[in-house]
């Protein structure tokens, strides 16, 4: 099988619109958590979540910078973050020109978990008001999933494997993990691979609040909110963005000289087939997903130094994750640190994979892994584990884990490691 | 310029994201400014909903370029 490597990221997130500006304010322990800006959330169960911030902000989006005026005014903004991250990954690669050859063996691999909901919000209520003859001409392509890797792939010319996972928040887990197999079994040589999400509108909160996923308790402190692990927890924080990487041969890489993040190590995959919104009871699926990755990456339970967990700060999820953690490794706990980002970023469903393995990249390369956000007070069940309460902790990363687990009892983990 | 004429460029210079002096009224929407026919769909429901006119399809077939709009436009509106 060919080897298949990281060699370009790119990231839009409430923390910061690259991967740069994220990184350092989620090192610093900033929280992109607010109240809600972008609809009127007065009458919602949950007014809190962490947006993408506008263009002017200190470290705010600007959509002008790399998406066309005309496609930001026909599509939603899953696609615009989607598009963004996906341009700033080729140009970390140095690949936005490439021949018409290579082009036909580069594609995209891009997904989402939910898609164009504001737009279909929006729009249903065009239908409603004003009768058919007044829905957009772009409606349906400015809200398809898939029209995240439609644009860009337009955009750059590249004419390999046209993909789009939607499995809920496993979405940016499974893309990069299905396009590294692309890879490897020689069906393109550079793919783009992530995921978005753009669901802070009423009907998304109000949907969530009502399947009783969101915090609640926390609409006066926002930054409060999101706090996996935490006694206190009562559901995660919406948040909204996009992460990609450039994803490529290991040999095509290492000739053209190009900066190597990482190697694509152990992917795996599993079904709960338990129950559509709560993970099962014992953390059956989570658990073969991580056995699957490890054991395909080939390393020992020791390798792993750092554990990027689904975390979402809900009560059942957090635990039961780690609850398969623990089993899983064993005695070899004591010797990893495992954190949520989500703590900072909030939950970006179908982007979560996709962000949180660009974070387990740089925890790789800087040798320092981001905190868990409010967790003053540990769960019960938290005991012997490194959770990284509040602050960054320095250390040696050697190998990371990342898990990412949906509904519908979807579950999906990489392994990845410095070439 | 008519105000007409005015009304139908920030129209046509918002939907297309063109500059303004290339909205001329002799600019085809597609071969000068950019637009494919579900541009041309988008901007004449533009139009129906600024001027309160309505533009059927066979009459927005012939709509090609700015000057067709503002022509229409001004026969047929109320």
């Amino acid at each position: 099988m060919r080897r298949v490597v990281v060699t370009g990221l790119g990231l839009v997130t409430p923390l910061g619109a690259d991967v740069e500006t994220a990184w350092a304010n989620l090192i610093a322990g900033k929280s992109g958590a607010g109240p809600i800006t972008r609809f009127d959330a007065s009458n919602q169960k949950c007014r809190i979540a962490c947006e993408v911030k506008p263009a002017g902000h200190e470290f705010g989006f600007d959509p002008n910078k790399r998406v066309d005026h005309k496609v930001q005014r026909q599509v939603d903004p899953f696609i615009v973050y989607g598009i963004d991250a996906a341009c700033q990954a080729l140009e970390d690669a140095g690949l936005t020109e490439m021949s018409e050859a290579e082009r036909y063996r580069a594609g995209a691999s891009i997904g989402a978990g939910i898609g164009g909901l504001p737009g279909i919000e929006s729009e249903s209520i065009v239908l409603h008001e004003k009768g058919p003859s007044r829905v957009s001409p772009h409606f349906v392509h400015g809200r398809l999933i898939n029209l995240i890797t439609g644009q860009v792939t337009i955009k750059y010319g590249l004419m390999g494997p046209n993909h789009a996972v939607v499995t809920a928040c496993s979405t940016g887990a499974h893309s990069i993990g299905d396009a590294a197999r692309m890879i490897a079994m020689d069906d393109a040589d550079v793919m783009l691979a992530g995921g978005a999400e753009g669901a802070i509108c009423p009907l998304g909160i109000a949907g969530f609040a009502q399947a009783r996923a969101l915090s609640t308790a926390f609409n006066d402190q926002p930054e409060k909110a999101s706090r996996p692990y935490d006694k206190d927890r009562d559901g995660f924080v919406m948040g909204e963005g996009a992460g990609v990487v450039v994803l490529e041969e290991y040999e095509r890489a290492k000739a053209r000289g190009a900066k190597i993040y990482a190697e694509v190590i152990g992917y795996g995959l599993s079904g709960d087939a338990y129950h559509v919104t709560a993970p099962h009871p014992e953390g059956s699926g989570a658990y073969r997903s991580m056995e699957m990755a490890l054991r395909k990456s080939g390393l020992a339970l020791e390798d792993i130094d750092y554990i990027n967990a689904h975390g979402t700060s809900t009560p059942l999820g957090d635990e039961l994750e780690l609850g398969a953690v623990r089993r899983l490794f064993g005695d070899a706990i004591g010797g990893l640190s495992m954190s949520s980002t989500k703590s900072a970023i909030g939950h970006l469903l179908g982007g979560a994979g996709a962000v949180e393995s660009i974070f387990c990249i740089l925890a790789m390369r800087d040798q320092i892994v981001p905190p868990t956000l409010n967790l003053d007070n540990p769960s019960d069940s938290c005991a012997g584990v490194d959770l990284v309460p509040h602050t960054a902790k320095k250390r040696q990363v050697r190998a990371v884990l990342n898990n990412s687990f949906g509904f519908g009892g979807t579950n999906a983990s990489l392994v990845m490691k410095p070439v | 310029m008519s105000e007409t004429a005015d009304r139908v460029k920030k129209i046509v210079v918002e939907h297309l994201g063109v500059e303004a002096d290339k909205v001329t009224e002799d600019a085809s929407f597609i071969d000068d400014l950019g637009a494919d026919s579900l541009d041309i769909v988008e901007l004449v429901m533009a139009f129906e909903e600024e001027f309160g006119v309505e533009i059927p399809d066979d009459a927005a077939e012939k709509i090609t370029t700015v000057k067709d709009a503002i022509t229409y436009i001004d026969e047929h509106k109320a």
